[in-house]
Parts: structure tokens; C-alpha cells; sequence
């Protein structure tokens, strides 16, 4: 039996990443109060008033004030952080696409909650699923240990050389971030050890050596390349990633992949999921195995940039796959996951069923059985010698019956 | 489809927590999860999270496990619920999900077959206290949290008095005054002996 361990705290998942943002120290952190994120600011906020850091904490009117005062000060030369949830996500849109083409390494906690209307201040992953193409690298988070994890290794993630792109970490609202749950962080020490000090690169305060940041480029400029370069930052990120990782799993560990599989190896029917979600799915998993079915799993951890090979790798020999997506694309073939997962898996030989199922919009509590009933229709379909239907799944769904 | 407490994981135990907004359930189910941390086991607790209005019926879960906790779905088949506002029993159905053997520990100035006389509540292992009277008496303040988590010790073997005992002396002495930390150790210790069970 796995024990606990002996420096486990007891926090919710907002304080594992007050507590990892307290190590982190930043220069600056601007942000913005909003459920269920609030806690995080006021916590850090109380940190700067007792003295336990040293950063500049800007309180703004809005969130897009909050997003642009990090990039102006990400711009300038500070190491900047911030935190947000759903509204606030939302607003701030306009300038997520302006820190990702600034190449700002600014690192955001955004704990995960439905987008209006209703209004809803419960978990999905609409907010963070929306932002999906602006160009912030994406991890997330199954439960408080991996929120705090996400945040120190975000960091070293978006300001690698090979990368220099803004990275978001998300949880899941309410069910991590107000939930007590047990956490285990590193000593201050080697926290900031690892996390390093920071190199600005080009920073506006450099008056010896002035540069200009986000000017019209003009018709004939250089968007496209600048588009382009983005990109392929994006792309070498997945190395950088998995460096990072296996670095801090060196100094916690605690191992970390770009996705998180769980007994897929010689799985005939599988689960992708986003989140904690996971937890509840690797607990069908297990409960099925002992039954004979051979049931496995794969949590997304990284989702920008979206580790398809990995994905193609882990998946391929599985006869169906069913992602639960907990956002939905209206209009689309799925949910946001399930068009990547399907994609991934297209040039597979033999190409798995990949089913979209959708769950928990607006916090609806997705149980063990709603789990199960997925697992049931994958297991029929993997029977099946037609291909089924890709028309949505919906799991706990009220309809009339 | 049934997948029991957890889908049957052993060594799980799964508390329901029924109040009124202000009664300090959530911190009650925090509190537990806590003493678990302090017995070297696994620890979960969060509400259900809605309006927070004073007086509002919440829900709040605690799980306390030998293994490491995966499931994140709200409690469906309590092993133990506890009741602070026995108001609530006409209300909600308390017992949802539960099976027959489930402790139910209800906040009221009735014994046991009282509470199953008035609320017509049936099945489980019924034990009240008036938690309320020894809250006031003790704290001076009608917040029946801490004297409840005195009658679960007792109810439930699942943590010593000395050691709530214990812990409140140390976690609540970094935010109350002497005072009120012996309040609430008063009121833990007077809810553990007067705790009634069937």
C-alpha cells in the first residue's frame, strides 16, 4: 500500500499554487479576482503584505487590464505571473494572442470554469479550450500535486530559449481548487533552485539597447514569418517539455509525460480525459480489469502544443477509443479533444474507432457508473463489426426519457 | 449499475455532511480530513458547491482512505452522514445512496427514537446530540461543528477525542484566543460523553 508522505500538507488546490507561485517569487504579478480562482490572488496578495515575497503586485480593474499589465511588464523585463478563471479568461482575449507574438514567457494559472450563459460559475473546460489557438502552451492538471508541479515546471517551460512563449496551467474549479487534498512541495531551496533566475531577452528597460515591441507590420511586413516562427516555437516545445520533466521528476520525484497513460498497454478500449476526471476514470479502470476487461486510460496533460505522435503511439493498437470532453465545440465533429485524438490516430494502421463523448458542462458530477456506461459503449462498439456512429455521447445528461 | 462506496475500494470511508449555510459544515468536513492527514491516511474534502446563503441547506464530503484517493464525484453511498441541522431531515433525503448499516449522527435535543419518531427517519445506526445547546454553552455562539466532530469520534471510532483534542490546540491557537481554543476543546469533550446512540 502506497504511503503517505510524511511532509504532506493539507491545502486546496489554490493554495498548492499560491504556495508554488510564493517560491517562484516573481517580479511582478498582476491579476484580477474571479471564482474560483479568487483564492490564489488573495493569498498572494497576503503574501506581498506580510513580506514572504518580494514581487510588484499590480491590482487592476479587469482582466484585460490584468493580461496587458503582465505583458507590459513582461515586455519591460520582469519575470510576471497571473492568474484567472472563465470571464476573466475571456476578456482576456485580445491581449492572449499579443503576449504569445510578443514570445513573453508569462506564466498563468487558469483554474478551470464554464463561460457564460448561463451564468455558471461551476467546472468545464470551455474557457481554456476556447484559447486553445493563442498560442500559449497548455498543461493541465489532474489534482492539487499536479497543479503545483505544473506551475514551477510552466515556467521553466516558457522562458527555455528553445521556446519563449507564454504557458498556461489549469485544474479543475471547485473540484481541486476549493477541495482539500494532499500536497507535497519541494523545500524553498530547491523550488528555487530549480525554477532558476531569469534572463530577460531584449527587455524595453534596456535603454542601451532599445528595441521596439509590437509595431504594425504593414502589409508587406512580416507577420506571416512571425506566425511561422511561433509555430515552430510551439513545436520544439514538446522536447522542452519532457526536459523539464524529467528534471524536476530528478529533484521530486515525481514523473511526468506529455500524456499520462494508465494501463493502455494491452487495452482493447480506452478512455482520454482531461483533468480530475482522470481520477474517478482510473478507478473504472482498475474495477474493470478485475472483471476481465481490458480497459485503459490516457490523461491529457499537454494540450498545446498537442503531442500527437505520442498520441498515435500510446493509442494505436486500441480497437476503440472514447474521449470525454468536458467543452464542446458546437458545430464541430466533437468536443475539442476528441478532434485532436481522432486526428492523431488517422494515419493508423488499423485505425482505432475514436468515439466523442461529452460530460460535466457547467460542474455537472460525472460518477463512477456515468464512467462505466462510457467504457459499456465502447466495449459493445469494439464487439461490433461495423464502425459506429460518431454522433455525441452525453454522460449524466437530464432528457426525457 | 452499482459501484458501491467508490467502487468498493477497502479501507475508504465516505462521510455526507448536511447542514444550513453558517453552521461550519464545511469546515467540520475540512477538520476531518485533516485529523486524517495526522494519522498518516489519504484525505479529501470539498462541498457542494452553490449559493452560500446563511441558512441555505449545503452538502459537503469527507473521504478518509489507506490508499491514495482517485474518484473527485460527490459521495453517493455514505458509510457516515452527519446531520447539523436535524430540520433538514424533513427536507432532504439524508440518507440517500446509503446502505442499512450507515451511522447517521444528527445535531438535536431528541434521542435517537425521538428523531425516527418526528422525521419518520428509518434504517442506519442512528446517535444524536444537542450540539447547538453545548456550542452555546461553551462558545457562546450556535455554530455545532467542533461539538459534532466530538459525537463522531465517539459514534465512529474513526479518530481519538485527544487527538481533535490535540489538534485543535494546535491548528485553531494560530487564529483564536486561548479562550476560544478551550471553548471548542470543552464543547469536543462535553458532545464526546453526551453523544446518545440506540
Amino acid at each position: 500500500m502506497p504511503r503517505l508522505n510524511r511532509e504532506t500538507v493539507a491545502v486546496t488546490g489554490n493554495e498548492a499554487v499560491a504556495e508554488a507561485m510564493r517560491q517562484i517569487n516573481p517580479d511582478v504579478v498582476c491579476a484580477y479576482p474571479i471564482t474560483p480562482q479568487t483564492e490564489i490572488v488573495q493569498l498572494y496578495a497576503q503574501m506581498v503584505a506580510d513580506g514572504k515575497v518580494t514581487s510588484e503586485f499590480v491590482t487592476v480593474e479587469s482582466e484585460h487590464s490584468a493580461m496587458s499589465a503582465v505583458i507590459g511588464s513582461a515586455a519591460a523585463g520582469a519575470r510576471t505571473m497571473t492568474a484567472t478563471s472563465s470571464q476573466g479568461f475571456a476578456l482576456m482575449w485580445e491581449m492572449l494572442y499579443v503576449a504569445a507574438s510578443y514570445r513573453l514567457p508569462i506564466v498563468m494559472t487558469t483554474v478551470n470554469r464554464a463561460l457564460s450563459g448561463p451564468i455558471n460559475i461551476h467546472c468545464d473546460h470551455s474557457d481554456t479550450m476556447g484559447g486553445r489557438d493563442t498560442g500559449w502552451i497548455q498543461l493541465y492538471g489532474e489534482n492539487h500535486q499536479q497543479a503545483y508541479d505544473n506551475c514551477l515546471q510552466a515556467l521553466r517551460i516558457a522562458e527555455h530559449l528553445d521556446v519563449r512563449l507564454p504557458a498556461m496551467h489549469m485544474y479543475d474549479g471547485y473540484v481541486i481548487s476549493g477541495a482539500i487534498g494532499p500536497l507535497v512541495m519541494l523545500p524553498d531551496a530547491k523550488a528555487r533552485e530549480f525554477v532558476g533566475p531569469y534572463h530577460a531577452i531584449n527587455p524595453l528597460l534596456d535603454v542601451a539597447n532599445p528595441v521596439t515591441v509590437g509595431p504594425f507590420d504593414g502589409l508587406h511586413g512580416w507577420y506571416f514569418e512571425h506566425k511561422v516562427a511561433q509555430n515552430r516555437a510551439m513545436d520544439r516545445a514538446l522536447t522542452v517539455i519532457q526536459g523539464v520533466a524529467d528534471e524536476y521528476a530528478e529533484i521530486s520525484g515525481r514523473p511526468y509525460g506529455l500524456l499520462d497513460p494508465y494501463r493502455l498497454e494491452d487495452a482493447d478500449i480506452a478512455i482520454v480525459v482531461v483533468g480530475s476526471t482522470a481520477g474517478t476514470t482510473r478507478m473504472v479502470v482498475d474495477k474493470l480489469r478485475t472483471r476481465g476487461v481490458k480497459a485503459g486510460m490516457a490523461r491529457v496533460r499537454v494540450f498545446r502544443p498537442f503531442p500527437h505522435e505520442a498520441y498515435a503511439k500510446a493509442l494505436e493498437h486500441v480497437k476503440v477509443v472514447g474521449v470525454l470532453d468536458r467543452a464542446d465545440s458546437s458545430g464541430a465533429q466533437g468536443g475539442p479533444v476528441f478532434l485532436e485524438v481522432r486526428s492523431a490516430l488517422y494515419d493508423s494502421d488499423p485505425r482505432p474507432q475514436v468515439l466523442p463523448f461529452i460530460y460535466g458542462l457547467g460542474g455537472r458530477d460525472i460518477f463512477p457508473d456515468d464512467i462505466e456506461h462510457a467504457f459499456a459503449q465502447l466495449e459493445e462498439a469494439a464487439q461490433s463489426t461495423r464502425r459506429s456512429s460518431i454522433e455525441r455521447r452525453y454522460l449524466n445528461l437530464r432528457e426525457d426519457k | 449499475m452499482d459501484s458501491g462506496p467508490s467502487g468498493g475500494a477497502a479501507g475508504l470511508t465516505e462521510i455526507r455532511w448536511h447542514a444550513r449555510g453558517g453552521q461550519g459544515a464545511v469546515t467540520a468536513a475540512k477538520m476531518v480530513a485533516e485529523l486524517a492527514l495526522g494519522q498518516g491516511k489519504y484525505f479529501q474534502a470539498f462541498p457542494e458547491y452553490g449559493p452560500e446563503r446563511s441558512g441555505a441547506p449545503i452538502v459537503a464530503f469527507t473521504r478518509v482512505s489507506d490508499d491514495p484517493i482517485n474518484i473527485y464525484s460527490g459521495v453517493e453511498h455514505p458509510q457516515i452522514v452527519v446531520v447539523l441541522d436535524a430540520s433538514l431531515i424533513s427536507a432532504v433525503d439524508v440518507t440517500r445512496g446509503a446502505s442499512n448499516d450507515v451511522v447517521i449522527l444528527v445535531n438535536t435535543e431528541l434521542p435517537p427514537g425521538g428523531v425516527r419518531e418526528r422525521y419518520g427517519l428509518k434504517g442506519g445506526r442512528l446517535f444524536t446530540v444537542d450540539a447547538s445547546r453545548i456550542a452555546m454553552e461553551t462558545l457562546r455562539r450556535a455554530i455545532p461543528n467542533t461539538p459534532m466532530i466530538g459525537a463522531l469520534a465517539k459514534a465512529t471510532g474513526l479518530f481519538q477525542v485527544e487527538d481533535v483534542a490535540e489538534f485543535i490546540r494546535h491548528d485553531f491557537a494560530k487564529k483564536f484566543s486561548a479562550k476560544v481554543v478551550e471553548g471548542n476543546i470543552a464543547a469536543l469533550t462535553r458532545s464526546y460523553d453526551e453523544v446518545r446512540g440506540e
